[in-house]
């Protein structure tokens, strides 16, 4: 029997699919040459269309005048200023928004979080439906309810309630005095930072002074007493520098005095009632998060209960709560771009709105809003993986 | 007698047990210890029966006993009571559930939803007979529904334009909802994959997505995409819409799947391969099952935001119920009745994404194989 000679079999077609590696690179390959494909059929429409419409395109637009009113802003503007302007306005504006949405959202979710993990039955099921009601019903239709509820069910300016002297609630939005200051204020200031200073310096020693002898200083009670304190302290001695400026009706609306405007406070109200129920579930889950053996362990080694909430429960519960919630402040900023169904002058209604709209240089002023979110979102997450990283639990 | 049965004495240890004392039983035993067990929890008690008797009693005056609900116009409802004014959601039902779809065709939109709990019923639950059946007959349902809500095969042909209402919320939901799943799964094994290029696209494509707003993507479907495209190709608004939610709740889907599938022990991966399995064998016999698992949840919050979103669509012109609220406060007959229709549309929204949520802890505790304390 002739022995069958071995062959090394030569080189088939076929052998690129079967084998593991060239596979990945033809797949690869494959993918790479589609995505090109795409782009190019896109790139090439978008000039085709762009030609045949002779549209204008460059961002040269951005220093003509604008041509249109903001009535909320944070900084000059009129209508003669230009587009870049617009859209720093409306920047701003989502930052104010944003910021007080989330500041308010956090108070509101931490309470109605740990609310909702008390043995009171009551207290527990309000909170519960609060929860349930306001995830479950969409942010767009909360910020509409609250604006329908603030321009139609509160009174004309006229007419406006006066919960406290000098602030007005109408339908025109909040006025509130504004405070003016003198040159003398800047010593108040001075003083704000000295306190913050020192209670920094006051917290270091009194944490090197702990480990050294183990006696407990109760550091948040004098820093907050310092950090409030002073500045108030130095204020009167500095004879009071500042005044308010108290808002008075003056024929249909109020003149002085800061105007908080209805479109600001729906968007802020819907804003933070709705994220604080996903708050106050990431909350109540981070809370449960830390095992029972651990507040056991703790009252065992004869800690008090606040302290065992803050040394114990509170680091570990921690590291659950902030990942999650720094999403939902990004969720918070991103949903803000609703503003634009109340009209408030937000990015997305300045620059992707009027803007857009006035010049049609659609392209142009999309990629500004689409590069803006992106970049704050990317700036976020940067935040978040290096938090994770820093609090991550280290193991072996 | 009961001198008798006090006179009994028993023999040390036999004495029959005592009731327990009455306030450590019953009504009363739960009311001390859930309402007023230590003085915070008396204060929380008053302060939350204080809040529900601010809040309660206004709020049903308002929803129900001063309310009406025949009425022609808004004057006359605020004739008749002090309430909420019902009237205007009564005799604009139809236009809420159905928008501008044409009256004698809304048979089919009626059919459409209940063939479409039929198919959702052998989805949903695994305990239904024929389910096999069942589930076939899901897998085509949407071209049947297709074809019964747009037209076609004799029926008559109906504009997407003329989609509005819940009907409308319903089919952008229920549409992106089917899609977005599949999608998801691929993008989160697309950003684990071991093959850069694509590891690469999937992770930029997520990124970016979950970078913007739903709303400016809404934005870029409705004034730029007809830059994208071949110059004279039409693109059903309805469409572009539809895909655009798909992609956004796609790529959030992805990052939950892939939480899931980074939870899953790198030894079944192993193991798999060691039985010699396939890339698609191995994910779909070993590897997904355990990671959509754990991933429920979160797949299921996704669709809940995905369902709350498609009202976004009436800021680019469609009628979804707030787009047609819209039109109705436009009219001088019901102008101010915002409230009333808002509340009402936010029922439906309760209802669905409420139903939903319970349906993900259903379909959590069922797939717990585990053990559990």
């Amino acid at each position: 029997m002739a022995a069958v000679e071995y062959q090394e079999p030569g080189f088939r077609i076929s052998q690129i699919w079967s084998d593991k590696r060239s596979r990945g690179v033809v797949i690869q390959i494959i993918a790479l040459a589609a995505l090109f494909g795409f782009l190019a059929f896109i790139v090439n429409n978008t000039i085709n269309n762009l030609d045949q419409l002779g549209v204008e395109t460059g961002y040269g637009f951005l220093w003509e005048p604008a041509n249109y009113d903001i009535n909320q802003r944070l900084i000059e503007y009129d209508s003669r200023s230009p587009h870049i302007r617009a859209t720093v306005v409306g920047i701003l504006n989502t930052v104010l928004v944003a910021f007080s949405g989330i500041v308010m959202a956090t108070i509101l979710g931490f309470i109605a979080g740990v609310l909702r993990l008390s043995h009171n039955f009551l207290i527990n099921r309000i909170v519960y439906c609060y929860v349930e009601i306001t995830r479950n019903v969409p942010l767009l239709l909360q910020i509409l309810l609250w604006y329908g509820i603030i321009v139609h069910t509160l009174p004309v300016p006229k007419k406006a309630l006066e919960p406290m002297s000098g602030v007005f609630v109408s339908n025109r939005g909040f006025a509130i005095p504004r405070p003016e200051f003198e040159p003398a204020f800047w010593a108040v200031f001075i003083a704000f930072v000295v306190a913050v200073v020192g209670a920094i310096v006051f917290k270091s020693w009194a944490k090197k002074n702990q480990e050294a002898t183990g006696k407990i200083y109760p550091v948040f009670t004098i820093n907050t007493a310092a950090i409030i304190g002073l500045p108030v302290i130095v204020f009167f001695l500095a004879g009071m520098p500042a005044t308010l400026d108290f808002p008075a009706l003056k024929g249909f609306n109020f003149k002085g005095g800061v105007t908080v405007r209805p479109e600001f406070m729906a968007l802020w109200f819907a804003l933070s009632v709705y994220t604080a129920s996903f708050i106050a579930e990431i909350v109540r889950a981070g809370i449960q998060s830390v095992s029972h053996g651990q507040t056991e362990a703790s009252y065992a080694l004869g800690i008090k209960a606040n302290w065992t909430m803050r040394l114990v429960i509170l680091p570990q519960a921690l590291r659950v709560i902030i990942p999650p919630l720094i999403s939902q402040y990004l969720n918070l900023t991103k949903n803000s771009s609703l503003a634009i169904a109340v009209g408030y002058m937000d990015i997305v209604a300045t620059i992707g709105g009027i803007s857009l709209n006035q010049t049609g240089r659609a392209l142009e002023c999309m990629s500004i809003v689409l590069s803006l979110y992106l970049a704050f979102s990317l700036f976020i997450s940067l935040i978040m993986n290096w938090y994770n990283k820093r609090v991550a639990l280290v193991e072996r | 007698m009961t001198d008798e049965a006090q006179k009994t004495t028993y023999a040390p240890g036999t004495h029959p047990d005592l009731p327990p004392p009455l306030a450590s039983t019953g009504a009363i035993r739960w009311v001390r210890e859930n309402l007023f067990s230590s003085p915070t929890n008396i204060v929380l008690t008053v302060l939350s029966l204080y809040l529900l008797y601010v809040i309660i009693p206004p709020l049903l005056n308002w929803a129900v006993f001063d309310a009406v609900v025949d009425a022609t116009s808004r004057n006359e409802c605020w004739e008749k009571g002090s309430g909420a004014c019902w009237a205007v959601v009564v005799i604009r039902f139809d236009q809420f559930m159905y928008g501008f779809y044409p009256v004698d065709l809304r048979w089919r939109v009626d059919l459409a939803f209940v063939l479409l709990i039929f198919a959702l019923v052998p989805v949903l639950f695994d305990n239904v007979p024929y389910r096999k059946i069942g589930l076939m007959y899901s897998l085509i349902y949407p071209v049947i529904a297709y074809f019964l809500l747009w037209g076609g095969l004799g029926l008559e042909h109906v504009e997407s334009a003329k989609f509005g209402g819940f009907m409308l919320t319903v089919t952008i939901g229920v549409a992106g909802i089917v899609l977005s799943l599949p999608l998801g799964i691929l993008l989160a094994l697309g950003r684990r994959s071991d093959l850069m290029v694509l590891r690469v696209i999937c992770v930029c494509f997520i990124e970016f997505i979950r970078g913007v707003p739903l709303i400016t993507l809404l934005f870029v479907a409705s004034t730029l995409l007809n830059y994208f495209l071949p110059p004279g190709t039409y693109f059903d608004l309805l469409l572009r819409v539809m895909i655009m939610v798909v992609l956004f709740s796609a790529a959030y889907i992805a990052e939950v799947v892939r939480g899931g599938l980074a939870a899953i022990p790198k030894g079944q991966f192993e193991a798999a391969q060691a039985l010699g399995l396939s890339y698609w064998k191995m994910m779909g016999l070993i590897v997904l099952p355990q990671a959509l698992k754990i991933s429920i949840p979160g797949i299921v919050n996704s669709f809940i935001g995905l369902y709350k979103d498609t009202t976004l669509v009436v800021i680019i012109g469609l009628l979804d119920p707030i787009g047609l609220s819209q039109a109705v406060l436009a009219d001088s007959k019901w102008q101010g009745l915002s409230t009333e229709i808002y509340v009402f549309i936010a029922v439906f929204f309760f209802i669905s994404c409420f139903a939903m949520s319970r349906y993900s802890i259903y379909l959590e505790k069922k797939l717990h194989t585990g053990h559990k304390r």
